[in-house]
């Protein structure tokens, strides 16, 4: 597994695929605090965290797509599964790899917030009562949030790669069932002209807000740390991984 | 060391492996023959891991390979069709993986350094995969089978592409192999077979049509049982005299001529040996013979016989395939004495060579 995962890594940064997802994640995440708390003068990263949120649609599949359909195509995979290694192995092997890159990518972009910082420490040093500044107990909720958040679509990614042989449709495929997931509750807050939800059927919204991922966030960005989301999430992670594996056993019974 | 038992895999209502058993001893080089699509490298992937099997059994060294299958892996190594290689790694990057991947615990540099030196790939061991050439690449997958030092090594189709020179080095490095493990090797080519197996296993269509050591099948292939015969004398009486000669299967005369000499292509039945009987009666006749050569029969004509018998019926014979040729009807029972060499290959593998051919003299 160890192997497998030290293999994974160095394969980001032999391929320009590693730097393309660092890069694009950090000069995004930084032009997003930008726009969301400096030019709009504003210590709230609640926008901040959303669209953060909102890019792992295109940045998740970055990190995912090649993890099993590459070495399908290049028949690689028939060295991995006749080595001395489980299939479970194989698969937590290649998914740590990927939540390690997604995690170093989030904690270095965590550099963005330093100017909030500065700032606030500037302000307050005029007026003492009142707290000025970022609500940090909400950045540290709503990152482990992201960070839970990106663990379980990089393993929804994980399955769809399993399930192709072909990265570019692995990563298709994986950006539809990633934006679906996260954009989906918006269909619950669409409302016609008289303020009435276009949904109205409850059973329908409910099931909207199960799925979703988002609908699970808004209690971190509103500052309270969820316990059940993260169980959501941590679950979400293990099914598909489960199932990622299942799909290798079965191919072998095929 | 390897035991298959009553093998099966189906794919849907294909059925690609029917029923395979069969042995492998210890140190023992073994060739895996058969058309395309006849399930070699699907018992392959079978017994390495790669897939399940349906029904049946497949150990190595004692270990069943679905019970226990990080176990038995340890002890395969594998090189498929097309050779797993990472090709944006270098060919050390890429040794030191599956030095890592198999949890190996001999000493790193010098196993490696051994292995390199084995497959004669040191002048490219700091290039990047991707820019070597078939015959490396072909050589970096076999290092990557070695390292482990596993008891049984299985190549697919280890020479295919490769370059002749290239293709007798790597028959002598798994000839060398032989000596310190137990190698199961497939191919289509047969003098591969030949030229490196102890035993020869011929499978079609997901059945082994034949099990037999290599020295048996090249004692049948030396036999004299098609010569090519040079003699002055009319055309066709002289094919007729030979064609009522008892003992001959099938003459037919070549397109070759020198001077008032034609060659003449004769086939004996199984065991008789007609040369002496031969030069009496030309003598008799006073048509001299200018020359005679032993064709024998190539392990072309064995495999593809052999393939084809067990195409139109179960029982295995070897008969000689005349390729688009007719052939004499009268003498197919005596070819099935022949047969029984393969079609009784368990009995026949206690024997030694040499009894082997006082048989077919008894015959």
């Amino acid at each position: 597994m160890f192997a497998i995962y030290r293999k994974e890594m160095r394969s980001y940064f032999i391929n320009p695929i590693g730097y393309v997802y660092l890069g694009i994640f950090l000069v995004f995440s930084a032009l997003l605090c930008c726009y969301t708390t400096l030019i709009s003068a504003s210590y709230s990263t609640t926008t901040y965290f959303f669209y953060l949120i909102m890019s792992f649609i295109i940045l998740v599949p970055i990190l995912t797509m090649r993890l099993f359909a590459e070495e399908r195509k290049l028949r690689t995979e028939q060295m991995l599964l006749t080595a001395p290694v489980s299939i479970t192995g194989m698969v937590l092997g290649k998914y740590f790899a990927a939540l390690t890159m997604f995690v170093s990518g989030v904690l270095v972009s965590c550099v963005n917030l330093i100017p909030l910082y500065v700032i606030a420490a500037k302000e307050t040093s005029s007026s003492s009562l009142v707290h000025i500044g970022p609500a940090t107990g909400q950045i540290v909720g709503s990152l482990v949030a992201v960070i839970m958040i990106g663990a379980a679509l990089i393993a929804i990614g994980t399955l769809i790669s399993a399930l192709t042989e072909n990265q570019l449709s692995a990563a298709v495929i994986t950006i539809g069932v990633i934006a679906a997931m996260i954009l989906l509750n918006v269909l619950n807050q669409i409302t016609d002209s008289s303020g009435q939800p276009l949904i109205g059927v409850y059973a329908v919204r409910f099931v909207i807000d199960w799925i979703s991922v988002m609908s699970r966030y808004t209690m971190f960005a509103n500052g309270l740390f969820d316990y059940s989301a993260l169980l959501y999430y941590v679950s979400l992670a293990f099914v598909f991984l489960f199932l990622t594996v299942r799909v290798y056993e079965k191919r072998r019974w095929g | 060391m390897i035991k298959i038992e009553h093998l099966i895999k189906n794919y849907g209502t294909n059925c690609a492996v029917d029923d395979i058993s069969f042995e492998v001893e210890e140190g023992e080089i073994v060739g895996f023959l058969g058309p395309n699509g006849a399930g070699k490298s699907t018992t392959m992937n079978i017994l390495t891991g790669y897939l399940s099997s349906t029904s049946g059994k497949a150990c190595i060294a004692g270990i069943d390979i679905l019970k226990n299958p990080i176990g038995a892996k340890k002890m395969i190594g594998y090189l498929p069709e097309q050779p797993p290689l990472y090709l944006d790694m270098t060919v050390e990057e890429y040794l030191n993986f599956a030095y890592d991947l198999k949890c190996c615990k001999l000493d790193r540099r010098t196993h490696l350094d051994k292995i390199c030196e084995t497959v004669k790939i040191k002048e490219v061991y700091h290039k990047v995969i991707r820019t070597l050439s078939k015959g490396y690449r072909q050589r970096v997958g076999i290092a990557q089978a070695l390292i482990g030092n596993p008891k049984v090594i299985i190549f697919d189709e280890p020479t295919v592409g490769l370059d002749p020179k290239q293709i007798i080095e790597i028959r002598n490095l798994i000839r060398g192999l032989g000596k310190a493990h137990t190698v199961i090797l497939s191919t289509h080519i047969l003098q591969e077979v030949q030229a490196v197996c102890d035993r020869i296993v011929i499978i079609n269509k997901g059945k082994i049509v034949a099990n037999e050591k290599t020295e048996n099948i090249s004692n049948i292939m030396t036999s004299n049982r098609r010569f090519n015969v040079k003699i002055a004398g009319p055309q066709k009486d002289v094919l007729a005299m030979l064609r009522a000669l008892s003992g001959v299967s099938y003459a037919e005369s070549l397109a070759e001529r020198d001077g008032d000499a034609y060659t003449y292509m004769v086939e004996t039945d199984f065991g008789v040996d007609i040369r002496k009987k031969l030069f009496y009666a030309l003598a008799e006749r006073g048509w001299p013979m200018i020359g005679m050569e032993a064709l024998g029969m190539s392990l072309e004509d064995i495999f593809i016989s052999v393939v084809d018998q067990s195409e139109e019926s179960k029982t295995t014979r070897i008969v000689p395939q005349a390729k688009g040729r007719k052939r004499n009807q009268a003498s197919a029972p005596e070819q099935e004495v022949g047969a029984a060499l393969f079609a009784d290959a368990q009995k026949k593998r206690a024997e030694s060579a040499l009894s082997d051919t006082d048989e077919e003299d008894e015959d």
